[in-house]
């Protein structure tokens, strides 16, 4: 058995608060490069140059690349293996707390009804799911507000199927226009229950941009909404164009037989996921 | 055709009838922070018959939260939020002598109309682009409500600040008509 401190746990995680906010990932920024190359609007293409721009100037700067530096999401993958000395939830807090106030992040938690500031971003959303072996695994996202306030989720009738889905996800996205920063991340939670599907359209999320669904079926399906989002023309900030999104990922589980859960999950082109191993 | 117009603040009639859809403006000068809490309270106040903490008049509101300003910096990564969340109160605010708000995202038709009967435009910045918008703010203070955090009303003085009108005094919209 594999003994974890939580001080470690709570350095790495403020380590890696502060680093996914201020450098995005590999992925994103080859995808935004290619998208740069391709877009035919001049209007949706200087957006595009902006944010390249705002990419290698928050690496200058160490500014974060966006002023909403969200709320922290974690998904825990924890090895039966491995015991944390401790408490994980807490330690993770901690890493939060830590890393958003040394690393000039904006806090942006607060209490629902009366809009006070809990003053440190905690607390943190956590799912944690037990996984074989003996390693803990961090996959951390800031959340922005204004991507994540666009996302839906809704209970289908299974007759309306896929049709009924692709409906619903293209409608979505395109109600949302110009409002969550596209060119976006659309993920897509399809089946388990009615809390499930968005848990699996947020996790979806965290699959790179370049990697499909490892399912072919499943993979043709991200390819034709992918298509069909891009024709819907909204562009870089809503500019008009053929750049609306980057990427959609769908992950789907089974459900009842009564019924078809759906969830669409809306990242911004800020799309802030690291994923650390200890 | 558009075009680029540099402008300074405060904004004139003369100013916001030049602006159409589609141009890209640079502005300078003192511009005003506020976004969802903010708005609340000053609307709260000013119905309560208290001073604005700024001059309305000519005033351009930016709906921003900037993150904290790391030292040696005026302030911190500070890109617009999703405007609609003020659609609420932007009316007023125009009715007042607001003469633009800078944010991104669609606005709903009350504001459109308030700014043709108030000659007022809707400016969108770069959503995301925080730490490339940061660069153009050349100070910042907390005028007001400080005790909102991030969302305390601060004055910034701008300079050249990127901006494109997508709704302007006339009813034109910028955002691409989508094939639905
Ligand atoms: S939607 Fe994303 S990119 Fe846009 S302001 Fe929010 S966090 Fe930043």
């Amino acid at each position: 058995m594999r003994i974890i401190e939580t001080k470690e746990i709570i350095e790495v995680v403020a380590a890696t608060v502060v680093e996914a906010n201020i450098k995005a990932p590999d992925d994103v920024l080859e995808t935004f490069n290619k998208a740069y190359a391709e877009e035919s609007s001049p209007a949706g293409k200087e957006i595009l140059g902006q944010l390249l721009e705002n990419v290698k100037l928050a690496g200058e700067t160490g500014l974060p690349l966006c002023q909403d530096t969200g709320l922290a999401v974690f998904f825990v993958e924890l090895g039966t293996e491995c015991k944390v000395q401790g408490d994980l939830y807490a330690a993770i807090n901690e890493g939060v707390r830590q890393g958003y106030e040394k690393g000039f992040l904006r806090k942006s938690c607060c209490h629902p009804l009366t809009r006070k500031n809990t003053g440190d971003n905690t607390p943190a959303i956590i799912h944690l799911d037990l996984v074989p072996g003996d390693k803990l695994k961090f996959k951390f996202m800031a959340k922005g507000g204004g991507s994540e306030n666009m996302s839906r989720a809704t209970m289908l009738t299974p007759a309306q199927g896929w049709e009924g889905i692709k409906k619903f996800v293209v409608n979505r996205v395109a109600e949302a226009g110009p409002n969550p920063c596209p060119p976006t991340i659309v993920g897509v939670g399809i089946g388990g229950t009615f809390d499930h599907a968005p848990i699996l359209a947020k996790k979806a999320l965290f699959r790179p941009l370049n990697q499909k669904n490892s399912d072919p079926e499943i993979a043709a399906m991200e390819d034709e909404l992918f298509a069909a989002i891009n024709k819907l023309g909204i562009g870089p900030m809503g500019m008009g164009g053929n750049t609306t999104t980057l990427g959609v990922k769908i992950e789907m589980a089974p459900c009842h037989i009564a019924s078809l859960p759906l969830a669409v999950n809306i990242q911004c082109h800020s799309a802030r996921v690291k994923e650390v191993i200890i | 055709m558009s075009q680029t117009v540099k402008l300074t603040t405060p904004l004139k009639d003369e100013d916001i009838l030049k602006l159409k859809t589609g141009d890209k403006v640079l502005l300078s000068g003192k511009i005003y922070t506020a976004r969802d809490a903010a708005h609340k309270r000053l609307l709260a106040d000013l119905e309560a018959g208290k001073d604005s903490p700024f001059e309305l008049k000519g005033s351009v509101i930016y709906y921003v939260g900037p993150s904290p300003a790391p030292p040696g910096r005026p302030i911190g990564s500070a890109g617009p939020t999703t405007s609609y969340r003020m659609d609420t109160y932007a009316p007023t605010l125009h009715s007042m002598g607001v003469k633009a708000s800078i944010g991104k995202g669609k606005r709903g038709d009350a504001v459109k109309d308030a700014l043709k009967e108030h000659k007022g435009v809707y400016f969108g910045a770069t959503g995301g682009a925080g730490a490339l918008l940061s660069q153009r703010i050349v100070s910042a203070r907390v005028l007001a409500y400080e005790d909102l955090g991030p969302e305390a009303i601060r004055e910034l003085e701008v300079k050249d600040f990127p901006l494109l009108v997508v709704n302007d005094s006339f009813g034109g919209e910028l955002y691409a008509k989508l094939n639905v």
